[in-house]
């Protein structure tokens, strides 16, 4: 990644008025996505907010990027065992704010991915809890090997926050892209894959994953993510998929990014009498197949959604619990087409691929027309 | 035999008679290493002889010489750390490991078998004095950076040692892990190379050359030691000159050694990387092996 990239990434207190157009661009992904996000109504209009306390109008404290370095730092102040790694994007995932409270802990390991997972598995085979932080198309591709063989394979209790996933990079294109990675993931025994929709739900997976047993890759968007949960989840539990809206005619099962525009969705469905059932699967490997097959049986039809490749991810993984359950329902994957993206601003993307509130809503109303 | 109060500071010096002894034991041990790789490989049908015949001094030297360990705790928290990063010459680390207790030697006669804790690579979930899972070449130096910086953080004195391959320095993990060893003085890290000078496919010059390799650790800011791998008095006196410095340059031993070293017809030949030793040619190797060491046969053998 060039200099000037990395810049337009690094600093989430960068305002896009100083980061150009394109950057302005990219951050309507965080409104666009976020519809009539509670979050956005509390804090007022973007520009007439704080910027100590706010991002684009959303309350730091309900912003992902914000958050994961300063929970790490909390969790660390009661936990020993707690270290911290990233590589060359301290800034874009905001492990500096750990940085700045436990100096001795934090390794900066530059741009050198592989070396990062590694390294952790080394800290973690002595006894301390490594959570490592770069952008998921490197942390589930570059080091896949790696998270296999030197995570998974011995059970270290490594746990990776990978952000910035999906197409939620946008015009940096393919490479910078993370749509395989759920499919990668969740074919490897042993490692939890969880995830995040919002900053509160990531709150309580970083606080769960502190009594979990063996390796955790955590998926995280953009890192500016709309509210999803108001508060920390106080029943999350890995593996047990959260129903967020009850209705009969449909189920969207869907996870991280993709639960906020669902949630609105589904909202403009029950204008329309459409009832929806929202069920966020935030834990993809192992997944909740109860809650799936009840899905099944107890509403006419199930759709899933994901920002990942429709080959492999939720909808992959949903569609074998359904087969293998004798499920006959009708059902639907939504996702990026099997191709590689083309090029655009993400909220230009989520509307092109109809991954956002309207797209998903329209995707419902063509599947469920008789 | 005291394994825990050992370390290199201790070792006899050159020259007395506690040094002649604990050499002769350490020659004995080299055998041991050496007969076990053949003794497993024809249970398992084919085994890593050469790779691990070039490490034999050196796995001698780091388990009865240098290593602090206690083999009926093998998580004690203090311990020195050691990473085969090349994973595959674990044939000849297994019976060192039942050698010195820390598991009893019967099962190795299983290697390899359904079910068996012992594989061509070794795994630290099954196997008691493995401090990590190895076999995809390229990663044990950044495991072993792992331990290192644990050490820091938790404040032990231990050090970490990393036995590498040179086929595998052409693995670019290797040198993330060299620079990034460099950039936090991670001196209690101590790399090891058994620069056997052979890779599967022939003589590593030829396949993907990897010399100067002095020139190339100290310019990843590493201390740099070349001694011959298979001179037990030259590897115990690098043991004795390494830096008890945690936060000096990270140390390397660059051990020039033979392929096959042991038995005259692998030595210096690409073909027993892998191989089957049966019938009479098991039985004149044992012997041989059990001979000692030879000057190196001229010219070598294509096997």
């Amino acid at each position: 990644m060039d200099e000037e990239t990395r810049a337009a990434v690094t600093g989430p207190g960068t305002t896009a008025a100083e980061a150009g157009p394109a950057a302005q661009e990219i951050s309507e992904v965080f409104r666009g996505s976020a519809g009539e996000s509670p979050a956005l109504k509390r804090s007022g209009a973007a520009g007439a907010a704080k910027p100590a306390s706010t991002v684009r109008g959303i309350q730091r404290a309900a912003v992902p990027a914000f958050v994961a370095g300063q929970e790490l730092a909390d969790l660390a102040e009661h936990d020993q065992r707690i270290v911290v790694l990233t590589a060359d994007l301290a800034g874009a995932g905001r492990t500096s704010d750990f940085a700045a409270r436990h100096p001795a802990r934090f390794f900066n390991m530059g741009v050198a991915e592989q070396n990062m997972i590694t390294v952790a598995a080394g800290l973690a085979s002595a006894g301390l809890r490594p959570y490592l932080s770069t952008f998921a198309a490197y942390a589930a591709l570059l080091g896949c090997e790696q998270i296999r063989t030197d995570l998974a394979y011995t059970g270290m209790p490594v746990r990776i926050l990978a952000h910035h996933s999906g197409m939620s990079l946008g015009y940096y294109g393919t490479s910078h892209h993370s749509l395989e990675d759920l499919s990668v993931m969740r074919a490897i025994a042993g490692l939890t894959v969880v995830c995040a929709a919002d900053a509160s739900q990531l709150r309580a997976i970083l606080r769960a994953s502190l009594s979990l047993a063996g390796p955790l890759y955590i998926r995280m968007g953009r890192g500016r993510d709309p509210e999803v949960y108001p508060e920390v989840p106080a029943a999350f539990q890995f593996g047990r998929a959260a129903r967020l809206a009850e209705g009969s005619d449909l189920t969207l099962i869907t996870t991280g990014s993709q639960v906020r525009p669902c949630l609105d969705a589904a909202a403009r469905l029950g204008a329309d009498g459409i009832g929806v059932r929202v069920v966020d699967m935030h834990t993809i490997s192992p997944i909740d197949e109860s809650e799936v097959v009840a899905a099944a049986t107890q509403t006419a039809a199930v759709m899933t959604v994901e920002e990942h490749n429709v080959t492999g991810g939720l909808g992959s993984a949903v569609a074998e619990t359904l087969l293998e359950a004798g499920a006959a329902v009708r059902f639907r994957r939504a996702g990026v087409p099997d191709e590689h993206v083309i090029l655009g601003p993400p909220a230009a993307l989520y509307a092109h691929y109809e991954l956002d509130a309207d797209g998903i809503a329209a995707r419902a109303r063509r599947f469920l027309a008789p | 035999m005291d394994t825990e109060a050992r370390n290199g500071s201790a070792l006899p010096a050159r020259g007395t008679p506690e040094r002649a002894q604990l050499t002769g034991l350490l020659s004995a041990k080299a055998k041991l290493v050496r007969r076990e790789t053949v003794r497993l490989s024809r249970i398992a049908g084919a085994g890593h002889y050469t790779g691990t015949f070039s490490a034999a001094e050196l796995f001698a030297a780091l388990y009865y010489a240098q290593l602090r360990y206690r083999p009926a705790d093998p998580g004690w928290p203090d311990r020195d750390r050691f990473v085969l990063s090349k994973g595959h010459a674990a044939i000849g680390l297994y019976p060192v490991l039942a050698d010195v207790g820390f598991f009893d030697p019967a099962p190795l006669d299983n290697y390899t078998r359904l079910g068996s804790m012992f594989g061509d690579h070794p795994d630290m979930r099954k196997i008691p004095g493995i401090d990590f899972s190895s076999g995809s070449l390229g990663h044990g130096l950044s495991t072993a950076l792992g331990m290192a910086l644990a050490a820091r953080v938790q404040g032990r004195s231990y050090r970490t040692y990393c036995l590498l391959g040179d086929g595998e320095l052409a693995e670019g993990q290797v040198w993330e892990a060299a620079m990034a060893a460099g950039h936090f003085r991670a001196g209690s890290l101590i790399a090891i190379v058994d620069r056997n000078q052979l890779s599967i496919d022939g003589p590593t010059e030829s396949i993907m050359g990897v010399e100067p390799l002095d020139e190339k650790f100290r310019s990843f800011r590493w201390q740099v030691r070349r001694i011959d791998g298979h001179d037990l008095d030259a590897i115990l006196d690098a043991f004795s000159g390494l830096s008890d410095a945690p936060d000096g340059p990270p140390q390397m031993i660059i051990a020039d050694t033979v392929k096959g070293r042991g038995v005259q017809r692998m030595e210096l030949g690409a073909g027993w990387h892998v191989g089957n030793l049966v019938g009479a040619d098991y039985d004149d190797v044992m012997a041989e092996i059990e001979g000692g060491l030879r000057p190196v046969a001229a010219g070598g053998s294509d096997g």
